[in-house]
């Protein structure tokens, strides 16, 4: 089987686009639910979302990543239930009350543990995985090594992010809102939504730009860098990863239909002759081309020994 | 625990054992052996530390078994008992040596360790039954359901996440019966916890293994629109939180039923562990002595105001923290007392007291002797004289041990402090 190509999406028309250039299956859902997604789509649209991913031959995942307070668990249920009968092919979670709900509310369907940068061993995944969830998102801060044997020590399905930016602090504050408060200035939670114009630049690292917005969840702070793994993608392919993830926040569309193009073709190129796969830096123009000059691509942490 | 769990009516039913503590228990922070004694001595009912490994406070000086052995004695004199985080999120590097650790606690007379990672708590129910797993605030959990899910797993407790209101602790501690810990005074993190890997981008440190070079108190500019939001000499942007101190609200925990009020601060000194845990000690005690007649004295709050070094608030537990409740100006200033001697000895016939020296005095200094329960009194030092009888003019060496006379009875392990920067 060949290796699944996922985006998030954030409207039909998304969709759409996404699976023409190559994905082979896309994250939706609720923002009262999920986490940080490029458009939400409400409950009652999920089965119309659902059935145009399956029209055009790719999986449709529904997104519960929040971490949830007690009010939002009254709407839980319904929310799972909608996903389970729109015939979505998975919901990922981080909140253990949404697999407590699930087990009820969408009993049999696949469940994903994604519970961000804290997603860091197999150990931790098998817990999850005696529990029927059937893959582990890993943490972008893990390395190449790290992830390969992750993979090789666990039983169950691995999603890695391969491209695009990554959220690197959540707070449940209001930060931007109380600065502006602070300063005296007129700002509403529209005016803070997710925009590439607004960014944080630390004191002593003025190259670094990192995107930061506020919504209904509180504060997003986000790399200052794209991780790019194109030209490293074999190396996880041979770790037998089963999803690749593309992170579409912030970018335009015609962005990220580039990168999936890209990401599609070294997949394809790949399973077809992995002994004869050579990588062609061309490859890479198309991503390039549209690349923001003042973010860099890089490789994460795929090849980082950090310490602590 | 089954010593302090109130066993009801309802589980005389049969309907098993009921988690709500018959009396909140004070949770300290002992960031080592010494710091640990002076907590328990304060009035702390147990004490959270960090061992060599798998804790989030690399840079503290960690407890060997030895010292937790030594710990966990000195503990059971008074009753309370120790508890090992092991709060990291484990990478595959790390997870060969948990069972081994775990049983080490566990045979050290740990009672239970604060865990986040599943691979850890797995791995505790597995290999080292006798240790409780407490699930730590890194867990980030802040709905009854979450709390109910890890019942279920088989925790006794769950540490709920800093984001949680007072309404809500109510609202979980009335649909799970399970114990409910709670932070209420101390540094927090101002992301989500554990949801914030600053360090590790910027550094190569990995915060959620002990790594945390506390980046959201760096400064940074707002862009927006092309430029900077703030003016020239307008105060940058971070992401710090001013301290949590929930001194003026104790009833409110306990009636919302929090079973362990836990202060923040492995890294902080002993001073500050001792004054701190000594306020609440009282606050408690008062309030379970007499809940009618309880009223907030203002010493307890000026006893914390003395070690603290950070403004302070209460966090989410009565609404979302708004600007002021975040620190933008260089607030941060030194407590405004400084720990000048720990009194070692005290002859109650001569009224002679043996000092252990923290911090230079002299003996014209303006010193405050404090011990736990609120006895505290103020004089001016006095002659001082070192163990062989000589004069000394001004106590100027660490750890020396020198002879003062006090003006009332005095004990081993109360502090002598003085105003910061007087000599």
């Amino acid at each position: 089987m060949t290796t699944e190509l996922l985006i998030s999406a954030g409207s039909l028309a998304q969709i759409k686009a996404y699976a023409e250039a190559g994905a082979s299956a896309v994250l939706i859902g609720d923002a009262r639910f999920g986490a940080r997604l490029p458009g939400s789509i409400a409950a009652a649209n999920l089965k119309e979302a659902v059935a145009c991913a399956h029209a055009l031959g790719i999986k449709a995942y529904i997104s519960a990543g929040k971490l949830l307070r007690n009010h939002e668990l009254t709407g839980l249920p319904d929310y799972l239930r909608a996903a389970s009968e729109a015939g979505a092919d998975g919901i990922t979670f981080g909140d253990p009350a949404v697999w407590m709900a699930a087990r009820d509310a969408a009993p049999g369907i696949a469940l994903h543990w994604n519970v961000e940068m804290t997603g860091t061993n197999s150990a931790a995944a098998a817990f999850w995985a005696k529990r029927g969830v059937t893959r582990a998102v890993l943490a972008r801060e893990l390395n190449g090594e790290e992830i390969a044997d992750f993979k090789r020590s666990g039983s169950i399905d691995v999603q890695v992010q391969v491209h695009g930016m990554t959220n690197i602090y959540h707070s449940q504050r209001n930060l931007l809102q109380s600065y502006m408060d602070y300063l005296g200035r007129e700002a509403s939670l529209v005016d803070l939504g997710p925009s590439e114009g607004r960014f944080l630049i630390e004191a002593e690292r003025p190259d670094e730009r990192l995107p930061v917005y506020e919504d209904a969840d509180g504060t997003h702070v986000m790399s200052a860098d794209d991780i790019c793994l194109l030209e490293a993608l074999p190396e996880l392919l041979e770790a037998g990863i089963d999803s690749f993830y593309i992170e579409p926040l912030l970018k335009s569309e015609a962005y990220n239909i580039a990168a999936l193009r890209s990401y599609r073709h070294v997949i394809d190129a790949w399973h077809r002759d992995p002994e004869g796969y050579e990588f062609d830096e061309e490859w890479l123009e198309p991503i390039r081309a549209l690349q923001d000059p003042g973010r860099e691509l890089s490789f994460g942490f795929l090849y980082k020994e950090q310490v602590y | 625990m089954n010593g302090t769990a109130v066993h009801d009516a309802e589980s005389a039913a049969g309907k098993g054992r009921r988690y709500r503590l018959d009396r909140p228990e004070l949770l300290a922070p002992a960031g080592n052996l010494e710091k640990l004694k002076f907590a328990v001595h304060y009035g702390a009912d147990a004490v959270y530390i960090g061992g060599q490994s798998y804790g989030l406070r690399s840079n503290a000086d960690n407890f060997s078994f030895e010292e937790m052995r030594e710990g966990v004695e000195f503990a059971a004199r008074y009753g309370a008992k120790v508890f090992v985080a092991t709060n990291i999120y484990a990478h595959q590097e790390d997870l060969p040596g948990i069972a081994e650790y775990l049983k080490q606690l566990e045979a050290a007379g740990i009672a239970a360790i604060i865990t986040a990672d599943p691979a850890i708590v797995e791995t505790a129910m597995a290999h080292a039954p006798g240790l409780e797993v407490h699930l730590s605030t890194q867990q980030s959990t802040m709905n009854w359901q979450a709390v109910q899910f890890w019942k279920e797993v088989g925790l006794p407790r769950v540490v709920l996440a800093r984001e949680t209101s007072m309404e809500e602790i109510r609202e979980i501690k009335s649909h799970v019966d399970l114990e409910l810990e709670v932070f209420i005074h101390g540094a927090m993190c101002s992301s989500v916890s554990g949801r914030c890997v600053l360090s590790n981008h910027f550094t190569d440190r990995d915060s959620n293994r002990g790594g945390c070079c506390q980046s959201c108190r760096w400064k940074y500019d707002l862009h927006q629109d092309h430029g900077p939001v703030g003016d020239p000499g307008d105060h940058m942007f971070t992401m710090g939180s001013k301290d949590l101190c929930m001194i003026r609200h104790i009833p409110d925990l306990i009636e919302a039923g929090v079973d362990s009020f836990k202060i923040e601060g492995r890294m902080k000194s002993i001073h500050y562990v001792a004054s701190v845990v000594g306020a609440y000690r009282q606050a408690i005690d008062a309030y379970m002595a007499d809940p009618a007649g309880y009223a907030l004295r203002p010493e307890w709050e000026a006893e914390i105001g003395k070690a603290a070094n950070r403004p302070l608030n209460t966090g989410f537990f009565y609404s979302t923290p708004g600007a002021s409740e975040h620190i933008y100006e260089p607030e941060e200033k030194p407590a405004p007392y400084d720990f000048a001697a720990i009194v070692r000895e005290y002859d109650p016939e001569t009224g002679i007291a043996v000092v252990e020296q923290r911090s230079p005095f002299r003996p014209n200094t303006e010193v405050e002797f404090v011990g736990p329960g609120g006895r505290s009194f103020k004089q001016v030092a006095g002659p001082l004289a070192d163990m062989d009888g000589t004069s000394v003019d001004v106590a100027r060496h660490p750890l020396q041990l020198l002879r003062i006379r006090t003006s009332e009875p005095v004990a081993p392990l109360d502090m002598m402090r003085k105003k910061i920067g007087s000599v």
